[in-house]
């Protein structure tokens, strides 16, 4: 049975309210609007205002009200419609729920879950598109996910309300519609990048919105005969360095794709961990696709050429090929 | 009695050496099983039998070379009684022994010409293999990215590049003797082309929108290993129209056309570290694009491992060449005796167009055709092209 992305999203929103009571879900038109993304269509009428609250426009107000929530015994889940607007709940998420677990000596755990959309892709223009999750990345005290399949959208929910420190979700907006055949969807794990094609040539590193267009890319290039390896990074922060450096130096060639902006990227991280790590099984230079520098455009075709696609990948891998392709 | 013979895998193979036998005596075999690994200058091939019966005996030992249509084995058919075969070896190939006969060339002891102080460019990796094989890097010559030397340089370069890379037992040849040999072997059915066959030439640019409009609306339906590239439609639409135009589907052999019964397109593969195949997908015009999209994944991947099946190496009737994702416009092919065509496509790419009046830019692909005027002529040869065209204006009659 085809299951999409975003009912998996839904799913594990309503199997989380279901299996424990600790569990509320908050954030800007979560309730009567169903989600801006339609991920909590429902859960209004199953579970009541109590435990799925609509929220004032106001992230730094409603973001630091989960982590009260969660330092009083609460499971909050805040939905923060797109990264975009999480700058605004900024200051609560890196100076209060990251930092709090170390500023008490290990006194105060801060258990909330912030899921945000994030990426381009739906013209929905600069100020709806950016994908600005290396900056979460870059934060200790906050674990970082993104979900790029149907069955991490659903799975990563439970780890993630496990955890004890704070995790960031971001779902890539164009991976709502995507689906695929599972029969039972069931808890993955927040800790370990997944191996999504193997391949003896080159390792194409990637995560969320990205995955489907390297794994196109690789089918593209199979044909060309250079063997792709895909590696879905599913954890930005901390990153899966085993995972990464082991393809790698069975691969000897490696390309990130990454829809930030390449300055200061998670691209930019995850090379450097491939020179420190992997230096001498390195056959050419480590490469990347990222999204040109400009504030994304609403401009269909201004903001395709802006993204990475899978052309573009087809492009990185081959120049690590010079003559051999 | 039957024999089972050494096939030829191509027009450009003489002898082959026999890598493995994948059954002994007594067993029994049925049509198109594999039964044998052979070693030919351009990969070692699984050697299908197309006859049922039982293994009498095998004649050749593994590692023995021997000619084109020498008995490998003899199988009885079935209800066949075994008989006191008289036991005769086979001649041994000229060349006489498993090692290839020809020594692969030195490498050149020219050092490349560096720029003056500039250290040259050896990816890490290159350079850790070259100290550990002893392989000094100054005689390398490099074609990674940029001029770089990089592993499959050095192991190029090095005497025994096999002892390092734990060859398996199937690849006896190391990666710079099979190098060498396919060369030659390319030389020799290309010059023949070149010398027998009078080549006629047809190009034609073909509008892509529909068909790339049609794939995308397809594909979006599918999950990504479901999806099929447009690779595949250009080759359904050459193997449909190659059976209506059957003087294009076939061979030119003993003075004349012998049309081909089915259409099998062989399809150009290049292979890194040099060289090329072109093995062939069967029965093309009747299979669907998902099915030709699995085949073709997989032919491409074994054609890489050197491990192709003889029914692929030998038969094709029409070749495809695709080199679109090098960035040429436009492939003028020379056509692989003894077929009497070859269709080429260049890089699909948005250009501009004239039409219904109107400039637009549109997605183009520039087919050609190179045909043996021996078998066709030009005006033919155009409708074909043509065929070609007006097929992929209409991708879903290519879906079936």
């Amino acid at each position: 049975m085809k299951t999409s992305y975003r009912t998996a999203v839904h799913d594990a929103l309503r199997d989380a309210l279901r299996d424990d009571p600790r569990v509320v879900l908050m954030g800007e038109d979560v309730g009567r609007y169903g989600g801006t993304y339609a991920a909590s269509k429902g859960l209004l009428a199953e579970f009541g205002p109590e435990r799925v609250r609509d929220t004032p426009l106001s992230e730094l107000g409603f973001v630091g009200i989960g982590i009260g929530a969660a330092l009083n015994g609460l499971r909050p889940i805040v939905e923060v419609m797109t990264v975009n607007f999480s700058l605004l709940a900024l200051d609560q998420i890196v100076n209060t729920a990251a930092a709090l677990r170390h500023m008490s000596g290990g006194q105060f755990s801060v258990p909330v879950v912030v899921r945000m959309a994030t990426g381009a892709g739906r013209q929905l223009a600069a100020q709806h598109s950016h994908s600005l999750e290396p900056w979460y990345a870059h934060i200790p005290g906050i674990k970082v996910v993104a979900p790029a399949t149907v069955e991490d959208a659903y799975g990563m929910l439970a780890p993630a309300l496990a955890d004890p420190d704070p995790v960031v979700i971001f779902e890539h907006v164009q991976l709502y519609n995507a689906s695929t055949d599972v029969d039972v969807l069931t808890p993955t794990d927040i800790s370990r990048a997944a191996v999504r094609r193997s391949g003896t040539d080159v390792t194409v590193i990637t995560y969320g919105g990205s995955l489907p267009k390297a794994l196109d890319a690789a089918n593209e290039l199979s044909l060309a005969g250079i063997d792709c390896e895909v590696i879905d990074l599913r954890v930005l922060r901390p990153l899966d360095d085993d995972t990464i450096l082991e393809s790698v130096r069975k691969t000897h060639r490696a390309v990130v794709v990454d829809e930030a902006w390449r300055t200061g990227s998670l691209a930019a991280e995850v090379m450097a961990r491939v020179m420190e790590g992997a230096f001498y099984d390195l056959d050419a230079p480590v490469a990347r696709v990222c999204s040109t520098e400009v504030p994304i455009p609403y401009a269909k075709h201004l903001e395709e050429a802006a993204l990475p696609q899978a052309g573009k990948i087809v492009a990185a891998v081959q120049s690590l090929f010079g003559d051999q392709s | 009695m039957i024999e089972f013979k050494m096939p030829s895998l191509g027009s450009d193979m003489d002898e082959g050496t026999l890598d493995e036998w994948l059954v002994k005596s007594g067993d029994k075999v049925t049509r198109g099983q594999i039964v044998a690994v052979v070693e030919t200058t351009k990969a070692a091939v699984e050697v299908e039998c197309w006859q049922e019966g039982t293994v009498s005996e095998l004649l050749v030992p593994v590692g023995e070379t021997v000619q084109v249509g020498t008995t490998l084995a003899t199988l009885l058919a079935p209800g066949e009684r075994a008989e006191k075969p008289a036991r005769k070896r086979p001649a041994p190939s000229t060349s006489g022994a498993a090692k290839p006969a020809v020594a692969p060339p030195k490498a050149p002891s020219v050092r490349p010409p560096t720029a003056p102080g500039r250290r040259r460019w050896v990816s890490p990796a290159a350079r850790r293999l070259a100290q550990s094989l002893g392989v000094d890097l100054d005689a390398v010559s490099g074609t990674g990215p940029q001029g770089a030397v990089t592993i499959s340089d050095v192991e190029h370069a090095s005497k025994e590049p096999a002892a390092q890379t734990a060859a398996k037992p199937t690849a006896k040849l190391s990666g710079a003797d099979r190098a060498a040999l396919m060369r030659k072997s390319i030389a020799a059915a290309m010059s023949r082309s070149k010398r027998e066959i009078p080549h006629y030439y047809l190009a034609e640019e073909i509008l892509l929108e529909n068909a790339l409009t049609w794939l995308t609306t397809r594909n979006a339906q599918r999950s990504i290993d479901e999806r099929v590239l447009p690779a595949v439609l250009l080759l359904k639409a050459v193997g449909i129209a190659a059976q209506r135009f059957g003087e294009f589907n076939g061979f030119w052999r003993d003075d004349g056309f012998e049309p081909a019964t089915g259409v099998h397109v062989g399809v150009g593969i290049s292979l890194r570290g040099g060289g090329l195949v072109a093995p062939a997908i069967h029965d093309v015009p009747d299979k669907k694009l998902d099915e030709l999209m699995s085949e073709l994944t997989d032919l491409v991947a074994r054609a890489r491992s050197f491990s192709l099946r003889s029914s692929e190496m030998s038969d094709p009737t029409i070749t495809v060449t695709n080199l679109g994702d090098k960035g040429v416009d436009t492939v003028f092919g020379v056509i692989y005796p003894p077929q009497v065509a070859l269709v080429g496509f260049g890089q699909p790419a948005q250009r501009v167009c004239v039409i219904d009046g109107g400039i637009r830019v549109v997605t183009t692909v520039q087919a050609t055709l190179s045909a043996d005027h021996r078998a066709s002529d030009g005006h033919r040869g155009a409708l074909f092209l043509t065929a070609i065209n007006e097929l992929l204006q209409q991708p879903d009659l290519l879906e079936k």
